[in-house]
């Protein structure tokens, strides 16, 4: 194998690489470590030498780092206006521009009004935004906006580039990595920077049960797709300082093998298993009129009102909204359930719910086992004051 | 026309777990399964195939096992099905397998159209299928939900992209990404089980594609890199918040805030 490189000054002959291989690919040479056609360049040798005396000869594609610097970020139009993604990673790029000396600048593509939703990203402190502003970008066309985006990049050698986890940006992301042959991690939940500009990436795999650290070491630009919600929005600057640069476009930009024929907005009806918010009102809930102050709240927080089942015996609402083994089985990322005792056959339907809160007066209902946050109180005073505080907020 | 299904042999569960010791990942068991979503890509190709005539290819990059894999492919209708195979491609990220799959694809003369699933459950990464199409310098639609119209020319198709739903019209060579809404897959049929159990599943080495330069591929190949690998952090359960019913109120709030979770 051409690729592992062995250097017989520095190794001990400490038998580690020997012992460690999975395959059984190394053994003790006259000349030291070899290296046979079992290897599957797996890289446990390289990482478990401790004198470095093994090494891969050639990673990817080596950039120079230092010719690639500061933050370029994909900032995605939806209907007219910039998706809320973008101001997140906005503030994540501050943080960690400010800890190597980068620029964060921003990338927009897009139909009429682009330029107009520019001068709003300069609001959150941005140096540079790059604007492509041609009918042609009305409507997403992965290949020439891939085109659009890739001159930018190429112009500016950003260091990382960050695009929101959207249906958009994860179909415009992987072509971008493959043109500059870099590497690109998905649905990153977290990011941060070392000093050698190197990205730390933590993203979900297997449905979420395991957490995979990822680092691009090699080559840049170092692409990331990062979910919606996750990161702390920017805060918009005092002072404003950014200048908005507007991209030509040729004809040969224009040219897409994609025809768009129709852009319709959804309206779709979202079942409870679909929504990140659910509010469950149980039997401590007394009347019709108080099922609508629980509606009242599941709509303000911006999810839905779900039901236990002997609410839906009583007919107040339909098997469609009802949670349990005879109705359906729910994995939202907030449930608040309001006088809901918890029998098994309504818990095991929602306990993989990432926060469970649970309001009820009897101290011993069996939901507060399952519940990460447990108010023992009337749910006819806990919903007022609840609701009171999302006021407040909306207001601000 | 040429249609390619490109497939993918994932672990039959999703539950792993992490050795605390090494932190390596634990796979419990070694049973597979093929990736959901390839079977809704395969039921597309079979579909088109069925209103413009000509062929169905399966393919995939991974082991020999895979051959399990693409013998169901054939119960369920596909013409051919082919395993890239080489223990060069063990490691690789999702530039070097995009990669891999456009090299085989070129050694299979080229498709009039691609068809992936929109992600796999392992990885979960949804990234391979377009950046497939940059390789061969094609255009794509990704999250598919329905086809509008399909012949021999050209494919309309209608994706989800957020809050909009957009038609859009390719000529071919072309790839598409599905979803699951797209259509309900058929089983594998029993009689096409038995006439299809000698057909062979090809196999194409390192040696057999056309770029030969051992840098794109496996784990060389891969610019991304995994540092380590740990559990999710499981959130405490049972906090009980305690005073007065405003107060509790306004802590559980602020909590939900902090986190936001609203």
């Amino acid at each position: 194998m051409d690729l592992l490189k062995f250097d017989a000054e520095l190794c001990t002959l400490c038998n580690k690489c020997i012992q460690k291989c999975p395959f059984g690919a190394l053994n003790m040479g006259e000349k030291g470590i070899e290296v046979n056609e079992k290897c599957r360049m797996c890289g446990v040798c390289v990482k478990v030498c401790p004198q470095r005396a093994i090494r891969f000869e050639q990673k990817a594609r080596s950039q120079d780092k230092k010719d690639w610097k500061g933050f370029l970020i994909f900032a995605e139009q939806e209907r007219g206006k910039i998706h809320p993604v973008v101001f997140e990673l906005i503030g994540e790029a501050r943080k960690m521009a400010e800890k190597v000396g980068f620029d964060v600048d921003c990338l927009i593509i897009g139909g009429k009004g682009t330029r107009e939703n520019a001068r709003i990203l300069l609001e959150y402190g941005v140096q540079h935004v790059f604007v492509f502003e041609d009918p042609c970008f009305e409507g997403f066309r992965a290949d020439i906006y891939t085109d659009a985006a890739a001159e930018c990049i190429s112009r500016q050698k950003p260091a990382s580039v960050l695009i929101g986890a959207t249906a958009l940006g994860r179909s415009l992301a992987p072509r971008l990595a493959t043109r500059f042959h870099t590497g690109l991690t998905a649905d990153c939940t977290s990011l941060d920077i070392r000093e050698n500009t190197d990205m730390v990436q933590i993203r979900p795999a297997f449905g979420g049960n395991i957490m995979a650290q990822i680092l691009i070491t090699d080559s840049r630009p170092q692409f990331a797709t990062v979910r919606y919600r996750v990161m702390d929005r920017a805060k918009k600057v005092e002072a404003p300082s950014g200048i908005i640069e507007d991209m030509g476009i040729s004809d040969e930009m224009r040219q897409s093998g994609i025809r768009i024929l129709s852009s319709q907005v959804i309206e779709h009806q979202k079942s409870i298993e679909e929504e990140d918010i659910l509010v469950v009102a149980g039997r401590g809930v007394k009347s019709e009129r108080d099922v609508e102050m629980c509606r009242k709240l599941a709509q303000t927080l911006g999810g839905q009102l779900a039901f236990t089942r002997p609410m839906v015996e009583d007919g107040y609402g339909d098997q469609k909204h009802q949670i349990g083994l005879s109705g359906r089985t729910v994995r939202p990322k907030l449930i608040i359930t309001l006088g809901v005792s918890g029998a098994i056959q309504f818990t095991a339907c929602m306990n993989q719910a990432e926060c469970i809160v649970a309001v009820n007066t009897d101290p011993e209902a069996p939901i507060f086992k399952i519940a990460h946050y447990c108010i023992v109180d009337d749910l006819y005073q806990v919903v007022p004051v609840l609701m009171e505080c999302l006021k407040n907020r909306k207001e601000e | 026309m040429k249609i390619i299904v490109c497939m993918k042999q994932v672990p039959a569960t999703t539950q792993v777990e992490i050795d605390p010791e090494t932190g390596s990942m634990k796979r419990s068991g070694s049973s597979t399964r093929t990736n959901p979503y390839d079977l809704f890509a395969l039921e597309t190709a079979l579909r088109i195939r069925e209103k413009t005539g000509g062929t169905v290819t399966a393919l995939t990059m991974g082991p020999d096992q895979a051959v399990s894999m693409m013998k169901d492919a054939y119960a369920m209708g596909a013409d051919e099905a082919v395993i890239l195979s080489d223990r060069k491609f063990a490691g690789s990220d999702v530039l070097a397998t995009s990669f891999t799959l456009s090299q085989g694809i070129r050694a299979l003369g080229g498709a009039d159209l691609i068809i992936c699933g929109k992600q796999t459950t392992d990885g979960d990464t949804s990234q391979v299928g377009p950046a497939l199409a940059e390789h061969l310098h094609i255009p794509h639609c990704a999250w598919v939900n329905g086809l509008v119209c399909v012949d021999s020319e050209k494919i309309q198709v209608k994706q989800e992209l957020g809050e909009v739903t957009q038609v859009s019209e390719m000529k071919y060579p072309c790839l598409i990404t599905v979803d699951k809404d797209i259509f309900v897959p058929r089983l594998p049929s029993y009689r096409k089980k038995k006439a299809t159990q000698n057909r062979e599943v090809k196999m194409l080495h390192l040696a057999d594609l056309p770029d030969q330069n051992l840098t794109r591929y496996g784990s060389i190949g891969s610019p991304t890199a995994v540092d380590r690998m740990f559990a999710p952090e499981s959130k405490a359960r049972q906090i009980h918040l305690e005073g007065t019913v405003s107060q509790k109120t306004e802590r559980l709030f602020a909590l939900l805030t902090e986190q936001k979770i609203i």
